[in-house]
């Protein structure tokens, strides 16, 4: 299949509305096989203007006369106006816009195409294996080995090939282990809590269906999750759904597990919203924000409807008891929903990020989002493949990387000197994982990586982000290292909107970064002080 | 103290509000001017100390199997839930605290008997820090247009006017004596405020009594003066900051708003702000909302939209809005009433002034706008914070509204005022404490005529004097978007107003941000400065060593010394690493006992004081929590906190505390 095929018409002249406060862009409109374009006249001083087709969330078209509007409503929540001279145009590019956002071959998608300077292909794939975490892993204690069982990606097509796992347990077990485990998600290594000597593990949830079966295999591993803390260690299956839906699961040949065969394990439920109706929260906050008419009351009310904030409070909430489970009552935690590829990885991300200060650093960061998230198998493709403003019908998205980034915002503002780096990341983050040049959000696995050949095609984002330019938009300039575990409050009164992201494109951004201004300018000015202390002569005479 | 019937109780617990498992076991005072809860633990012996004037109600609950409870709410939002072991004892200290908290005379107020230790010339000059004929100098007056008139002098004509006021040049003695007696207890227009840039005016006054038909040629002609006042408009507004209903309502009693066609070139308008006991009923229901225990998000969301708290804080800001445009975009002067002129026409007066003045959103600037829209022009703090007993129906949160106002707009313009919330927070906690004369009585003459200002210490002294607690980092004058008006967006954002948890939830302290920007932004600086004198100390040495010995100078990098001041970033982790409890109602984690938890948290506070530079800290800022919210410390990170009032009137406390 060509572009062109998709393209009706090229080009036409149109002029960009790009909300309230920036001033319209006129120029020409130029549609390629992945961008929009807007160039200004030669006598314009402004840039180039530049849309990735594939950020186009929802498309709207009205027509005049003898011109059309385009309302664009992107996957980062912006909202974008095109009038466009001549109808015939306008809706020509109104469906060739529909055509190409909407595409879903992956090679044919801008990251395999995407060719900046300065940067070299396969750079930056290599930061984050899960070799680099065992090694860390391994200095701490020798309970657990790295297994290669996965290999072929045919234990379970969304493990990465290398696992971390007990070292009592033999690759056969494992992989009769991932028989009894949804989609085949054994219990893995997600975290080494050195202090305490304890572990987070994450799965999916055990087959036992309605007949109740048992699986000697998992049964031992999860035994020897708890032998390689300590003897006598106690270990709590942190269960992501109501005690009700794990019964029900049954019906359907999954499960949770049984108290009598897990001996040491005790289940706890705490149920946190996933798949549609989390998805559907998201759609209604961004629909509240984006109406300024409402009085304050029928805000409030809203906010609460979308109970957007409720779900804050709940994975927050989820990720401390597991964090406390380990610190402060020295257990082991095993998390798992039903797939494990959802609220499990939020809740053990979040838990490493509270424990964890080295997943509080810029570098720790990006690798607990590559490890926990884009290598444990979080389906990006499916759960990003809109954002919140389609009309489609949703099918699998739904919003759990954001509710991840959201909590992590939520740290931030708490603990505002403990992470660093800072809203910026988030945001990018967010934006990437919707629609992005660069190949690390692609697909859904790392074997679906493997296939698309994601790794030596496309630019790592890790690249991207960590070049010396993007640096002061994604630090945090408060940064002081804190060795210590940052237990939030989940109170209702210290959980706020995060603005920066809902509101982004509604509020007007300079307060905030005429603020942030000062703030790097006080460091720097720190900074460059102390940088600037004469040296002074050790065989100083006495005066 | 006749008052008290029990000055001390052992064995009394208090309960953390957040996790009500937990109890800290102590010794219960009373004494003449506080409440004082001693925690017995050895090693922190953490005490609580709440002003009796901060009471705002006690509720003895029934008895329980482990005691008496007893809830003390105050005005600040501290909430003190004590269990007593005796019912009697309970009873006593209720009693007690009952008469204690409602004082009938002023003299029994503690600003009379708070010393400072200041004597009598300091104590003078603290008065005269905050001078408001220096402010309508600094507005420009005297001018062609304005005067100072002293048609008020022994308040002749309104008794809860300032005798100094600035009136139109053409409005004579009889024209504003007319006036006055046609308006609601004779608050004639008067001005606030004077935009110099164009001569456009805000004044201020109460309801005219103009019934259903009645007028008033002096009142007119009045009107007609702040009009020719402003050379560049034909027009003014006339706000009434009532709902329309009110107003009409008010027609009936022979009062009412001015009539259009009465009065030549007014522009009328109404600006739904509702009336104190709409307001007054409004906090108390967010008040309920923030003492819910284990709410839902959407029970709280919710209880927080029923009370209309935020929407009532929107309209007060609309208002203000309103007239600084009116003032400065279109040049025309503005006469803003509601019925008595001393509320609601305050609050939003001081709104439009802060938004159209960069001067009064400096540190000095925001005292003067205090002094000048609500204590000069007589707003009634006596009745409205209830500093004596009174009707409880006067009492209102007035002022605090007017405050959460300004942290509205330092949230949206951070950069922009040269003070932070924690100065917010203290002005409010001082309007309640009547710890110093500013706030008594409720008029400029019941002031004098008491002889405040030789009786008594005035805050804006203290203030100033503890003026580096206060500052906000960020604050850039310089910026063009924080200079002049302040410009709010075009299209409305109800989104922006936001629940003030540092205020309401100020004494829960698990529920606060752990970790203070403002105060490491302060240490960041404190110490930039500190090394630029220490670089300018060396180099003037450096350049004595080569004068003396031009060849020998070996130059050796030095390392930078270790910095002293480096531990202020960890120093609040103390409180940052308590977990609360996750595990809601369901005993996740039943085998260990709580007891053991603790142990646990007194191992990583330990830890922690290993690391930081300051091991009293966090025992220090809760030691004062009980008078005063006095996290604020000097951002050196040595000594303690060098701010409070409670901290330095110890002494005095103490002298009481022993006698009582």
């Amino acid at each position: 299949m060509e572009f062109s095929d998709l393209i009706r018409t090229g080009r036409a002249q149109a002029k960009l509305l790009r909300g309230p406060e920036a001033p319209p862009l006129r120029g020409t409109l130029c549609l390629t096989g992945h961008h929009l374009l807007l160039s200004p006249g030669p006598q314009a001083t402004s840039e180039l203007w530049l849309l990735l087709l594939r950020s186009v969330d929802s498309i709207e078209k009205r027509v005049a006369s003898d011109s059309g509007t385009i309302t664009l409503r992107c996957k980062d929540l912006r909202v974008l106006q095109l009038e466009i001279e001549g109808v015939e145009a306008s809706l020509d590019i109104a469906r060739s816009i529909e055509a190409l956002s909407s595409l879903e071959s992956v090679i044919t998608s801008f990251p395999f195409f995407y060719r900046p300077k300065g940067l070299r292909l396969g750079d930056a794939w290599h930061f984050h294996p899960p070799e680099r975490y065992y090694k860390r892993v391994a200095r701490e204690t020798n309970a657990w080995r790295l297994s290669e069982v996965n290999e072929d990606f045919s234990v379970c097509p969304s493990y990465p090939r290398a696992v971390i796992v007990p070292r009592s347990v033999d690759d056969g077990a494992l992989a009769r282990s991932a028989r009894f485990r949804q989609g085949g998600r054994f219990p893995v290594l997600s975290y080494h809590h050195a202090p305490s000597g304890t572990v987070l593990v994450r799965s999916s949830q055990p087959l036992t269906g309605p007949q109740k079966r048992r699986c000697a295999e998992d049964e031992e591993l999860l035994r020897a999750v708890l032998a390689g803390a300590r003897p006598g260690a106690r270990g709590f299956i942190v269960d992501t759904r109501s005690s009700q839906a794990a019964k029900q699961a049954r019906m359907t040949g999954g499960g949770t597990e049984a108290k009598t065969a897990y001996p040491g394990w005790k289940r706890l439920h705490r149920p946190l919203e996933r798949g549609q109706p989390l998805q559907e929260s998201f759609v209604r906050l961004v629909e509240a924000c984006g109406d300024p008419q409402q009085s304050t009351d029928s805000w409030l009310r809203r906010l609460e409807g979308c109970c957007w904030l409720a779900h804050v409070k709940e994975a927050l909430s989820t990720a401390c008891l597991a964090a406390q489970g380990m610190e402060r009552e020295g257990a082991c935690i095993l998390v798992h929903g039903a797939e494990g590829t959802d609220s499990t990885l939020l809740v053990t991300s979040l838990a490493q990020l509270i424990l964890d200060p080295l997943s509080r650093t810029m570098a720790g960061f990006q690798e607990l989002v590559e490890r926990e998230w884009i290598q444990a198998g979080h389906p990006f493709q499916l759960r990003c493949a809109h954002s919140a403003f389609s009309h489609a019908r949703p099918k699998h998205e739904a919003p759990t990387f954001l509710l991840f980034l959201d909590c992590v915002w939520q740290l931030g503002r708490q603990f505002p000197l403990s992470l660093e780096f800072g809203e910026g990341l988030l945001l990018a983050l967010f934006e990437h994982a919707y629609a992005s040049p660069f190949g690390t959000f692609l697909c859904n696995s790392e074997k679906e990586r493997c296939l698309c050949e994601v790794r030596t095609r496309t630019h790592s984002l890790w690249s991207g982000l960590n070049q010396p330019k993007e640096q002061r938009k994604l630090r945090n300039p408060l940064y002081a290292p804190n060795p210590l575990a940052i237990w939030p409050s989940v109170e209702l009164q210290s959980l706020r909107l995060w603005q920066g992201l809902f509101l982004r494109w509604i509020r007007p951004p300079e307060p905030s970064e005429v603020a942030w201004e000062k703030v790097w300018q006080i460091v720097t000015d720190k900074e460059k002080t102390k940088l600037s202390q004469p040296t002074v002569s050790a065989s100083e005479p006495q005066l | 103290m006749e008052h008290i019937r029990t000055p001390k109780v052992e064995n009394v617990r208090l309960v953390d509000r957040i996790s009500s498992k937990k109890a800290a076991l102590g010794t219960l005072y009373l004494t003449a001017t506080h409440v004082i809860f001693v925690e017995n633990a050895p090693d922190t012996r953490k005490e609580t100390w709440i002003l009796h004037s901060q009471i705002s109600t006690i509720e003895k609950q029934a008895t329980a199997a482990t005691g008496c409870p007893l809830l003390i709410r105050c005005k600040n939002f501290q909430l003190l839930q004590l269990i007593i072991p005796q019912e009697r004892d309970c009873h006593d200290v209720y009693i007690s605290l009952i008469r204690l908290a409602r004082p009938v005379k002023y003299e029994e107020l503690y600003c009379f008997s708070f010393n400072p230790k200041l004597d009598k010339e300091e104590r003078e000059q603290g008065w005269m820090l905050i001078d408001l004929s220096e402010e309508y100098k600094r507005m420009g007056l005297p001018n062609n247009f304005w005067q100072l008139s002293d048609v008020n002098r022994d308040y002749r004509v309104c008794d809860s006017y300032p005798t100094e006021l600035y009136v139109p040049k053409s409005a004579t003695a009889h024209i504003i004596v007319g006036s006055s007696k046609f308006r609601s207890r004779r608050r004639f227009p008067a001005l606030s405020y004077y935009y110099r840039d164009n001569h456009a005016s805000i004044c201020r006054s109460s309801q005219p009594l103009s019934g259903f038909s009645a007028r008033c040629l002096e009142d007119e002609q009045m009107l007609q003066a702040i009009r020719k006042a402003n050379p560049g408009s034909d027009f003014i507004y006339v706000v009434d900051t009532r709902p329309k209903l009110n107003a009409m309502a008010n027609r009936a009693a022979g009062k009412g708003y001015e009539n259009e066609d009465n009065y030549s070139n007014i522009k009328f308008q109404f600006i739904g702000i509702e009336n104190i006991h709409v307001m007054r009923n409004s906090l108390q229901k967010m008040l309920e909302v923030c003492e819910l225990k284990s709410p839902s998000m959407s029970d709280f969301l919710w209880g927080l939209e029923n009370s209309g708290w935020l929407r009532h804080i929107k309209a007060i800001m609309d208002a203000g809005i309103f007239i600084a445009k009116a003032v400065s975009e279109e040049g025309v002067s503005v006469l803003v009433h509601c019925s008595d002129g001393w509320d609601r026409t305050a609050q939003v007066c001081s709104v439009a002034s802060l938004l159209l003045d960069p001067h009064y959103r400096t540190l000095k600037g925001f005292m003067v706008l205090i002094e000048k829209d609500w204590i000069s022009f007589g707003h009634k703090f006596n009745h409205r914070y209830g500093n004596l007993d009174g009707d409880p129906k006067e009492i209102s949160p007035v002022i605090d509204q007017f405050i959460e106002c300004v942290w509205q707009l330092m949230e949206q313009f951070p950069c922009a005022f040269e003070f932070n919330e924690r100065f917010l927070i203290h002005i409010q906690h001082h309007i309640y404490s009547c710890q110093f004369g500013n706030f008594l009585c409720n008029s400029q003459k019941e002031r004098q005529e008491l002889k405040i200002q030789e009786r008594t210490y005035s805050l804006w002294a203290h203030l100033w004097k503890n003026r580096a607690d206060y500052m906000n980092p960020l604050f850039r004058d310089d910026h063009s978007q924080t200079r002049g008006t302040l410009r709010l967006p075009t299209t409305p954002c109800n989104f922006l107003y936001k629940f003030w948890s540092g205020m309401y939830n100020r004494f829960e302290k698990g529920l606060q941000p752990r970790q203070s920007v403002t105060d490491y932004l302060m240490a960041v600086k404190e110490e930039t400065q500190q090394l630029e004198e220490e670089r300018e100390a060396l180099e003037e040495r450096l350049e004595k060593i080569q004068k003396v010995q031009l060849n020998h100078t070996k130059v050796k990098a030095k390392q930078s010394e270790p910095s002293k001041h480096s531990g202020f970033s960890t120093s609040d982790n103390s409180t940052a690493n308590t977990p609360q409890d996750y595990s809601g109602n369901m005993k996740s984690f039943p085998s260990r006992s709580p007891s053991q938890g603790d142990e646990d948290s007194a191992l990583i506070l330990t830890q922690d004081n290993l690391k930081s530079s300051d091991p009293d800290l966090s025992a220090n800022s809760d030691q004062e929590s009980g008078v005063e919210d006095l996290s604020c410390r000097s951002p050196s990170g040595g000594e303690c906190a060098p701010s409070e009032d409670s901290g330095k009137d110890r002494d005095s406390d103490e002298a009481v505390f022993l006698t009582a």
